[in-house]
């Protein structure tokens, strides 16, 4: 009896106005604390003399082991992460770390990065894309490493290893936000049994738009065979600008932004001209499979049929060459990858039209790691960061599979052993061009890619050309809008 | 709530007293404040800023009054998404499901045993099974190199979810959602009196006069609920996106996908949210339009 009516008597309690309020206010404030992240950063209490003693961190990445770049994950899993807490037994700490994998599109692993670190949550130490840098730096879910983890960070030794270009991957309005991962460069890559097949050299080099197209025309008599993939649908997300769109438009001398005048540049001559290319593959010339550029799988599924000796001409990145070809952990392995596939740089549209008057022309992106503001452990995340940017890391991150690393020390012991990544350490990134790193890049990027899926689509490139010219002002204010380009 | 305080509960019929039946529907109300109310309010509040997933509204969103609103009425694109939603809503739920489901209890009602439970249990584990793992297959099936269906019908390099992205998906919840109306149907047939049916016969009615004299009387609530229950979960159904994803070129992108875009991955918060009230007012409209036809049909039933 007591019981019950001691029950009754807290149900009566609970619906006294006053304690509605409180609930209802408890729970305003719960939902609103989702969206305001402005609480005081971890960084306070870094001091490396009396840090805590059991740290506990949490790696994520866009890789996992038997997927999506799986040399790296396994690197993380098998190498990285036990030699940081062998490292950090020898100080006295014991670092518990671990890593969460990752395996999905790019666009996927950056709403679910924003998303957990909005929600006040998100991993100790993250990779994420240099062009993300701006905007999560603006919505506050990055801190300048410097503020995080403290003064330590800018006496790091390593940042002399690494180029001011590279560095630049992961700084914003002049603060470090991360270190760089590497870099890369793009190319044509070519397969060369369609090529002889087609009576095309072994060696080539297009040294215009017009080599392309004609080259193309020989691969397309052999039957089953596409003769050009070059990045052209909304689905293949950032691929498509980077890899596609951009070494076209710096190949007829165009840019997005202009960084001296700080604005951004209505689409002219240099646009429709590298739209007109994808016109020419796609509609008129009928070069590639326009079809495959509006598959949601459609990267993936290109990717397999160049490894299947079913796509003559393939845009990419050096990242093709040693994660998606590499016949050991490619994820569309192609076992006679060394002799079967050859490479080439990316010609302007005719010789010296490209940016700064160049022949040839490439652009270059990079991933940082950077670590979350809200971190308990500042100082133990700072010190993973060294630690697996150390020379001696760097150099076991490779020893799978070769990439271009941001420290120079290692890329020069390192890449002579693949030809493939020393023509782009040599050759590209001397020619390159890299992305503003302006916050309102990944929408300005998506617009691009909207303007070339509908030329690929069968839209006139100065149709598309002025769509885009709309959406970038209505995007970024006619303000900041300079003429052409 | 105004029910059990107001005065006229006065007479109690439960011999609670007014504040201890308040406190009983107090925790059932709480719930529906947390977890409905308040969350349909923050979005309409949401919907006023122009908050965003990254950049610096993130951090520092601020009011654009009713922009977002009047923006999303005027879009194209929120015409073009609602116009695909209505086709995939009538040709899906309303016309295939509940068409298809029907024919299937009716074709059953009086078939053996086994060829019953079989049937059934086929139509049941399209309905059953989890969305991304059937979404999976029909991406196997659907495959424009390896495809299943190219196979079987000597179609290769046919991209059905790229040439024909809304029949596909229609027809791919058609199958999948056809077994809830079946099962409702099957139930509801078993109501209607068979000595109407023989009398019927009797008189000579065919297939269709029985159909349209006898049993369908009899089970219109069952189908106005069905209709209502299937185009509420169609109109707000995300499964498509996991074989189109939208595309191409926005061909397939039913509302839920386009606030998924619109929020996550183009990261409007803010915009999304407006979308997101304005299906909910849909949402609401179609239920009442269903919950007053319900209630004509009772009151007819009374008179």
């Amino acid at each position: 009896m007591g019981a019950r009516s001691a029950r009754s008597r807290n149900l009566r309690d609970l619906t006294s106005p006053t304690a509605l309020t409180a609930i209802a206010v408890a729970a305003v404030t719960l939902a609103a604390g989702c969206s305001s992240s402005t609480s005081a950063p971890g960084g306070g209490n870094v001091n490396s003399a009396n840090q805590p003693k059991n740290p506990t961190l949490v790696i994520t990445a866009n890789d996992i082991s038997g997927g999506k770049n799986a040399a790296e994950a396994d690197w993380i899993t098998k190498t990285l992460i036990p030699d940081f807490v062998k490292a950090e037994a020898a100080k006295g700490i014991t670092a518990s770390v671990t890593f969460r994998p990752n395996g999905v599109d790019d666009n996927a692993y950056k709403s679910k990065l924003a998303l957990d670190l909005q929600s006040g949550t998100g991993d100790d130490v993250f990779a994420l894309d240099g062009i993300w840098v701006g905007e999560f730096a603006d919505a506050g879910y990055l801190k300048p490493l410097a503020d995080v983890a403290g003064t330590q960070v800018n006496d790091w030794d390593g940042w002399k290893q690494i180029p001011n270009a590279v560095q630049a991957l992961g700084e914003y309005q002049g603060k470090r936000y991360g270190v760089p991962n590497g870099t890369d460069g793009r190319v044509v890559f070519y397969n060369k049994k369609l090529f002889a097949q087609a009576g095309l050299p072994a060696d080539w080099q297009p040294k215009s738009w017009q080599d392309i197209y004609d080259a193309a025309d020989k691969l397309k008599t052999l039957s089953g065979v596409t003769p050009i993939q070059w990045d052209g649908g909304v689905p293949m997300g950032e691929a498509t600008t980077i890899q596609g769109f951009l070494p076209l438009l710096a190949g007829a001398g165009g840019s997005l932004y202009d960084a001296d005048k700080g604005k951004w540049l209505k689409p002219g001559k240099a646009f429709t001209d590298a739209l007109g290319f994808y016109q020419k593959v796609y509609a008129t010339g009928g070069y590639g499979d326009s079809v495959l550029q509006q598959d949601a799988k459609g990267r993936d599924k290109s990717f397999a049929e160049f490894a299947a000796g079913k796509i003559g001409i393939y845009a990419e990145s050096d990242y093709m060459w040693r994660s998606v070809l590499n016949p050991s952990g490619g994820t569309a392995p192609m076992a006679d990858r060394n002799t079967g596939v050859g490479y080439a740089l990316i010609p302007a549209e005719t010789p010296g039209s490209g940016v700064r008057d160049q022949d040839f022309v490439s652009y270059s992106g990079g991933s940082d790691w950077s670590i979350n503001p809200k971190t308990k452990y500042p100082q133990a995340a700072w010190d993973f960061l060294a630690f697996m940017n150390s020379k001696a890391e760097t150099e076991s991150r490779i020893g799978g599979a070769a990439k271009i690393t941001a420290r120079a020390d290692v890329n020069q012991d390192v890449l002579a052993g693949d030809p493939m990544l020393k023509l782009v350490s040599e050759k590209v990134l001397p020619i390159t061009s890299f992305r503003p790193s302006q916050a309102a890049y990944n929408d300005v990027s998506a617009l691009v890619q909207k303007a070339v899926a509908a030329v690929v689509g069968g839209t006139g490139p100065a149709e598309a050309a002025a769509a885009y010219e709309k959406g970038l002002e209505a995007l970024v204010g006619a303000g900041s809008v300079a003429g052409g380009s | 709530m105004a029910r059990a305080a107001s005065p006229a509960a006065a007479e109690d019929p439960a011999g609670l007293g007014r504040a201890r039946a308040a406190g009983i529907a107090a925790p059932a109300l709480l719930v529906v404040l947390a977890f409905l109310v308040f969350p349909a309010l923050w979005t309409l509040y949401l919907g006023t800023t122009n908050y965003r997933l990254t950049g610096f509204a993130a951090r520092h969103p601020h009011s654009v009054g009713t922009d977002n609103y009047t923006n999303v009425v005027k879009d194209p694109a929120f015409h073009h998404s609602l116009w695909l939603t209505f086709e995939y809503v009538l040709g899906s739920a309303v016309i295939g499901q509940a068409l298809l489901g029907f024919v299937i209890a009716w074709m059953l009602r009086d078939a053996a045993g086994w060829l019953k439970r079989l049937v059934e249990a086929l139509v049941l584990l399209a309905w059953i099974l989890p969305s991304s793992v059937v979404a999976f297959l029909w991406v196997a099936l659907l495959d424009r190199d390896a495809g299943t269906l190219n196979t079987l019908l000597h179609t290769p390099g046919t991209a059905w979810a790229i040439e024909h992205p809304m029949s596909t998906i229609i027809v791919f919840n058609i199958w999948r959602g056809t077994a809830f109306s079946m099962l409702l149907y099957s139930a509801a047939l078993t109501g209607v009196p068979p000595s109407q049916l023989a009398t019927a016969r009797m008189f000579g009615a065919n297939q269709w006069q029985q159909l349209r004299d006898v049993v369908f009387p009899h089970i219109r609530g069952h189908i106005l609920t069905n209709l209502l229950l299937i185009s509420l979960w169609t109109f707000n159904d995300f499964t498509p996106y996991q074989i189109t994803a939208g595309g191409p070129d926005d061909k397939s992108d039913i509302l839920p996908v386009y606030i998924y875009r619109t929020a996550l991955f183009d990261g409007q918060m803010g915009l999304g949210a407006a979308i997101s009230l304005l299906m909910l007012v849909i949402n609401l409209v179609v239920a009442l339009v269903y919950l007053r036809l319900l209630r004509e049909r009772r009151l007819e039933r009374v008179v």
